[in-house]
């Protein structure tokens, strides 16, 4: 079937027509989800086969820890679209469907291990024990990186698409350089491998040996450009060009990820790196809580991925297993609970940072030109100060209230 | 290093004694970019430096500019000091977004977390028959972005001095090279290497060069050459020229030039960059808002016009030169 549908692609491509169909597309992305090249470790029904080339202890601990990341992250997710949609947050941006890409490759990481994410990486975020509710600054406002880069060694969120890739490659020099026993990982998506900076970042990793697993998340959607928009090659393959392995792994696989990337980073530290893992995955919810999927995407394409959801295939497993019982789905259940109000109170209570924030930090050293600025910006504020609410902000919003 | 501490040096050779010095006092600075390496650079400003720092320290880089900055971002991340060199002016553009997006906003995204002690050298401006995008005057853009600092010289001292200031200071600094004075040759005394490191660097301040009256004339990098010219003919002719060399042009030390034009009630702005919305249009509305009771006549510009930069030949008509510094302050004193 596979050999007909990539006649009828071409014959269509001949004639000029390069939209595939909707059937066509859910065709090909089954087709490719099955095919042998794609490392899996767990499969949707929840069978467990071990990958020679890729070797993975597993435990029932181990099964049971990445469940539980999976479900609370998942739930945190569905909390900050919630609170997007009561306009606590200005915008969200979902991770639904790729838990187990993220979990897989965040829990892969050693202590010192340099992560650098783009903006949709909350399921990474968790696994280097940053508190959900540090995330929501970004999206609600309030800051541009709620947590510690340095110390928590997971860069801020990186917006504009493919910057990230660069920086990380950068730092993976300065690993190898310190002769440290480190390595990096950057996580990027489908889209970005077509920006010039995913290049030249493996380009310049190629060139100087750098320790960096590039993690390439393949959910299929650039908000509403398909991956075919982007390539015309499985991702994963554009490795070869570069001069380094490049692997397929079952993004919706959490014990495939782990294992694919525990491989890689070992690799990069023993100075073989880079690597290239695309992450085969689907992005089932929106790009943002701005974007409407179904105006560029069939709802059977979804449904279709239900099916290879990434928590279920473990929830399955660990049942029919016998290594864990409802008692610990109970207790995974109430523990999202219990995170998901922390949550939610914690975005509540977030204060609007204090008027100076707009002026600290700019230089790491002072700066006469801003001082002289912030100065005059706060005694400026002051002057409302009998006029208008004690802190000034009603009046710095509106520009015009104190003065009447 | 065996160099005497004072002679008269190219301006190329005194940025290649910061770099130098710069590299032996401190084994986390780095030099990175396309050719710098076994060729020395095209201009020879990092000639030699990697036959004695070694190839993990001068970095032969792919050509590509956007991997140049962006490599040294995470490079600066991991406490790296690292010179990045765009070959030339023109060629920073593919550059833009990670000097914008990344350099200039890591501090300010991490709150200090990560900051960003790195240096991106920019041989700029025309004068030396070059073909097309070798000529260019960026310095605006960069200006205009919060979060950089632009730094430029126009003599060998000032190349030496300024250059190790920006290798040391922990914000991203864009250092312009007047590329058509590489070859010109001032004294330098490299002793200033051993002063006690100032914050922020003392040699980031504007600097006056000449004392005068009657007019102010403020310019920097490559165009100082053709101002200190017109104020030796001004002298001539009876005319007493205040000048000022900015050296940095973000942030901006005005408080010199506001001073100097309430003495003199007149300012003549040269650069050779394009007019518009330029670094020389801020001067001029600056020191309007600071000083507006002060001047007897508007605010005069020399600058570039606002084309693309013509064709070599061309060029002495584009570049400002002593005749139109000299038009520019018979005009600010006819009012």
């Amino acid at each position: 079937m596979a050999a007909d549908a990539a006649a009828e692609a071409a014959a269509r491509g001949a004639a000029g027509v390069r939209e595939p169909t909707a059937s066509e597309v859910i065709a090909g992305l089954r087709a490719t989800t099955m095919d042998a090249a794609v490392v899996q470790l767990l499969s949707p029904e929840g069978v467990l086969t071990p990958h020679p080339d890729y070797p993975l202890e597993i435990t029932g601990e181990m099964l049971r820890g990445l469940y539980r990341d999976m479900v609370l992250v998942r739930r945190c997710d569905r909390e900050g679209n919630a609170l997007q949609r009561q306009g606590q947050l200005g915008l969200w941006a979902p991770l639904l469907g790729q838990e187990a890409a993220q979990v897989g490759a965040g829990r892969a990481l050693g202590e010192n291990d340099m992560a650098f994410p783009s903006y949709r990486e909350h399921g990474v975020a968790w696994c280097r024990g940053i508190d959900p509710s540090a995330l929501l600054g970004i999206f609600r406002g309030t800051d541009h990186c709620g947590w510690d880069p340095k110390a928590t060694r997971f860069n801020g969120y990186t917006i504009v698409i493919g910057n990230q890739v660069l920086n990380a490659t950068g730092y993976a020099m300065g690993q190898r350089m310190d002769g440290a026993d480190e390595a990096t990982i950057v996580f990027f998506g489908d889209g970005a491998t077509s920006q010039g900076d995913v290049h030249e970042g493996m380009v310049f990793a190629a060139a100087y040996d750098s320790p960096v697993v590039f993690y390439c998340q393949n959910n299929q959607w650039a908000i509403s450009q398909p991956v075919d928009r982007q390539s015309r090659v499985p991702l994963w393959e554009r490795a070869t060009g570069y001069g380094f392995p490049g692997v397929r792994v079952d993004g919706n696989d959490v014990l495939a990820c782990l294992a694919v990337t525990s491989w890689a980073l070992a690799e990069c530290r023993s100075g073989n790196g880079p690597v290239l893992i695309e992450a085969f995955t689907y992005r089932m919810d929106a790009h943002t809580t701005s974007d409407d999927p179904t105006r560029y995407r069939m709802a059977d394409e979804a449904e279709h991925w239900k099916l290879l959801d990434p928590l279920e295939r473990v929830r399955v497993h660990l049942s029919r297993s016998g290594q864990a019982d409802a008692a610990f789905f109970e207790q995974v259940a109430a523990e999202a609970d219990e995170l998901a109000a922390s949550f939610r109170a914690a975005c509540r209570a977030m204060p609007d940072p204090p008027p100076e924030r707009v002026f600290s930090h700019v230089y790491s050293e002072p700066h006469a030109q801003l001082d002289r600025q912030r100065a005059e910006y706060l005694e400026y504020l002051a002057g409302f100060a009998d006029t208008a609410g004690a802190d000034g902000r009603e009046t710095a919003d509106s520009g015009t209230g104190g003065r009447r | 290093m065996s160099a005497p501490t004072s002679e008269r040096v190219a301006l190329a050779r005194a940025l290649n004694m910061g770099l130098r010095t710069a590299m032996e006092d401190d084994a986390k600075v780095i030099v990175m970019g396309e050719d710098v390496g076994r060729l020395g650079g095209v201009f020879r400003v990092t000639d030699g430096l990697q036959k004695d720092f070694g190839e993990h320290r001068v970095l032969d880089t792919p050509l590509a500019e956007s991997g140049i900055i962006g490599a040294a971002v995470g490079l600066a991340m991991r406490g790296y000091r690292p010179i990045a060199e765009i070959q030339f002016d023109g060629f920073i553009f593919p550059a833009f977004d990670q000097i914008v997006s990344q350099v200039a906003k890591m501090t300010y995204r991490t709150q200090g977390a990560f900051p960003m002690p790195m240096v991106i050298r920019v041989p700029y401006g025309g004068g030396i028959g070059a073909v097309e995008h070798h000529s260019e005057a960026p310095e605006s853009f960069f200006c205009h972005i919060a979060g950089l600092r632009v730094v430029t010289c126009s003599n060998s001292q000032d190349a030496f001095d300024l250059l190790r200031a920006a290798i040391f200071c922990d914000d991203p600094v864009v250092f312009f090279e007047p590329k058509r004075r590489y070859w010109e040759k001032g004294v330098l005394d490299t002793a200033t290497r051993n002063q006690p490191r100032q914050t922020p660097p003392a040699g980031f301040s504007s600097v006056t060069r000449r004392a005068g009256t009657d007019v102010t004339v403020v310019s920097y990098g490559p165009s100082m050459a053709p101002v200190l010219a017109a104020a030796d003919v001004a002298a001539g002719e009876g005319r007493s020229l205040e000048v000022i060399d900015l050296r940095t042009l973000s942030p901006l030390d005005l408080d010199p030039v506001v001073e100097s034009v309430r003495r003199t009630g007149r300012l003549v702005v040269v650069s050779e960059a394009p007019r518009e919305s330029s670094i020389t249009a801020d001067i001029a509305a600056r020191v309007t808002e600071e000083a507006f009771y002060s001047l007897a006549a508007p605010v005069i510009r020399v600058a570039g016009f606002d084309t693309p930069y013509p064709p070599s030949r061309l060029e002495h008509h584009y570049l400002p030169d002593l005749d139109r510094v000299l038009d520019a302050v018979d005009r600010a004193l006819a009012y």
